[in-house]
């Protein structure tokens, strides 16, 4: 699979990690087409008009992956890509976790474990005005340790907040290594289902498949929906792929050559 | 400038059957979070922007909420998603009043408190119950002597303790009208009420309850401005002018009135329910210390320990130097 969007914001990603003070490479890398299939077939917003109140609402609730929201918000036209240049530069706007001083930033995360309660504020503020609004949460799959993540999961399904949408970017690693060997997440979409949520499984890499299935939301009639978006750490690097050293990277000028003819040779299967 | 913890004193404490009797004392009022509640459910009914958000507290157990129903929504036992729920809210155009004991937000939930509403800045109203000793012998865990501290250090957010009844109705009217975020400390039961004659309450403007001379006694919360009051009118039968503020508002504090009594009584003694650390006492403190005069603060608080032991509220404070036997001594050695 290729595509021009994604192999954009993957080329910003690097160049960014290519700056003094690195970059969160890894996981900006696997959620790549789950953030370009939202921003450009999904959510319903005007990049001319980030505080349009009939937005749908994304919260990047694994703000670790702020270069990658960043690039994708510059290649979508909330702000001209030349500006991500400052990026680890003092005094830019664009700090390592999304920063809502960023036009189409909606809330600072980053601190795991947060985006899923404000995504239930979102949710149920819609539903009380009556509004057809939509909240999409972005989650890593290490920050579901995080028992706020939990607290949230049980309140959307009480609610029956149907238009509430979970992401999660399942790429297996955190910082320690593989998930199931820090703190097993499995059988996740079991977790998920008993807490009221419809689960659906899709390749995160493959952007019918994204597209698809949140083209179906709300799925099923007051109850919030999952996606668990099975990722690839790094993707688009293959020396790099699948490797828990890819979650935070500086590259060298040599690194950065090498990053960037990686990705534009394009994603293999 | 000099600043000294109260230590405790055993020699007040009440006895049993004064704990048993202080529910029939006709000076008691209501409780705060009860006048909250209803103040609240009131305004509910008028403004539509108002949510509440309940944590299975069950103040609102038997409320009628009428068409204000759907804004009425009980999260469960659940406090960190109870702060970004509501975060969520009031950035999407809604003003959320959510419930929980002081101890839950200031402690459980401050990382959301902090990052999804002060950073944000949202008009989110923290009802804090069960402030300072006042679950009394539901323990430690229950007591909140951190929040006034911890809730001033977080920007954007203003911090109110009521002292009875009525202000608890004039502050959260006051406070439902603020554009940013603001943390109410509510007690568990009835307190008394101070004397009506005392001048209006204000947010941001301590409230003067006694002028004097000699020295002033800056106060917080409903025992520990009863306790000032008592205190200054002890004075006085022994000739020593004491000025009373009651410092309802610990964020913004009036550092006005602060500079005054710095500047033109010989010193100055804090009464609160908190641990010595970082609250109203603290508070004080750096606004002496900023303007550099000579001007001593003692700090009438809870020492720094846990204060374990069963008994009520007036009970516990007693046993932690909150009365004006502690003040009263303070005021002499300052004084001498």
């Amino acid at each position: 699979m290729s595509d021009d969007h994604a192999r954009t914001v993957r080329e910003l990603v690097v160049r960014m990690c290519a700056n003094p003070e690195g970059g969160h490479l890894g996981g900006s890398m696997s959620m790549v087409e789950i953030l370009v299939t939202l921003y450009r077939d999904v959510l319903r917003i005007d990049p001319k008009r980030p505080q349009d109140p009939d937005r749908d609402i994304l919260l990047l609730s694994k703000g670790h992956g702020a270069i990658g929201l960043y690039a994708v918000l510059a290649e979508r036209g909330f702000f001209p890509e030349e500006l991500l240049a400052s990026y680890g530069t003092a005094d830019s706007m664009f700090t390592a976790h999304p920063n809502p001083a960023v036009p189409g930033v909606e809330m600072p995360t980053g601190s795991l474990g947060h985006g899923l309660p404000l995504g239930v504020g979102f949710a149920l503020a819609a539903r009380l005005d009556g509004s057809d609004r939509r909240c999409f949460v972005v989650l890593g799959d290490g920050e579901l340790q995080e028992g706020s993540v939990w607290e949230a999961a049980m309140a959307a399904g009480a609610q029956g907040l149907d238009r509430l949408v979970a992401i999660v970017d399942r790429n297996g690693l955190q910082i320690s290594g593989d998930t199931e060997e820090t703190m097993g997440l499995e059988p996740l979409g079991d977790r998920w289902r008993s807490f009221g949520w419809t689960v659906l499984d899709v390749d995160g890499h493959e952007p019918d498949q994204v597209r698809t299935a949140l083209s179906r939301v709300p799925h099923t009639p007051g109850r919030p929906t999952v996606l668990l978006a099975r990722t690839v750490k790094g993707k688009g690097l293959p020396y790099i792929e699948g490797q828990a050293r890819s979650h935070y990277v500086r590259l060298t000028e040599r690194g950065h050559r090498r990053a960037r003819a990686a990705v534009l040779r394009g994603e293999r299967p | 400038m000099s600043v000294v913890t109260a230590e405790p004193t055993a020699s007040a404490e009440p006895t049993a059957s004064a704990e048993l009797t202080a529910s029939t004392d006709p000076t008691e009022a209501r409780a705060g979070r009860e006048v909250y509640r209803d103040v609240l459910v009131e305004l509910m009914g008028r403004d539509e922007r108002h949510v509440c958000l309940d944590s299975d507290t069950g103040l609102f157990s038997a409320t009628a909420w009428g068409e204000s129903a759907p804004r009425y929504l009980n999260l469960g036992i659940a406090e960190q998603n109870l702060m970004g729920v509501a975060a969520g809210l009031a950035r999407s155009g809604r003003i959320p009043f959510v419930n929980t004991m002081a101890t839950f937000a200031a402690t459980r939930a401050l990382e959301a408190v902090k990052l999804d509403i002060a950073w944000n800045d949202l008009p989110v109203r923290i009802a804090a119950t069960h402030g300072g000793l006042s679950a009394g012998h539901l323990g430690s865990t229950h007591h909140a002597l951190e929040d006034l501290g911890v809730m001033r250090m977080l920007p954007n957010m203003t911090v109110l303790v009521p002292a009875d009844g009525p202000a608890t109705d004039t502050l959260v009217r006051a406070a439902a009208e603020l554009p940013g975020p603001v943390y109410l400390r509510l007690g568990r039961g009835a307190t008394p009420s101070l004397p009506p004659e005392a001048e209006p309450v204000r947010i941001g403007v301590a409230q003067r309850l006694r002028r004097g001379t000699d020295v002033t006694l800056i106060a917080t919360g409903p025992h520990p401005v009863l306790t000032a009051v008592e205190t200054a009118d002890e004075l006085a039968r022994a000739g020593i002018d004491a000025a009373v503020l009651n410092m309802h508002t610990v964020k913004p504090l009036d550092r006005e009135a602060i500079v005054e009594a710095a500047t033109r009584t010989r010193g100055i003694v804090t009464v609160e329910e908190h641990w010595a650390a970082g609250g109203l006492g603290s508070a004080v403190a750096e606004v002496v210390a900023d303007l550099g005069v000579a001007c001593p603060v003692r700090r009438v608080a809870v020492a720094d320990r846990f204060a374990a032991g069963t008994g009520g509220h007036r009970h516990l404070l007693a046993r932690n130097g909150i009365s004006a036997a502690t003040v009263t001594g303070h005021v002499r050695r300052l004084l001498a």
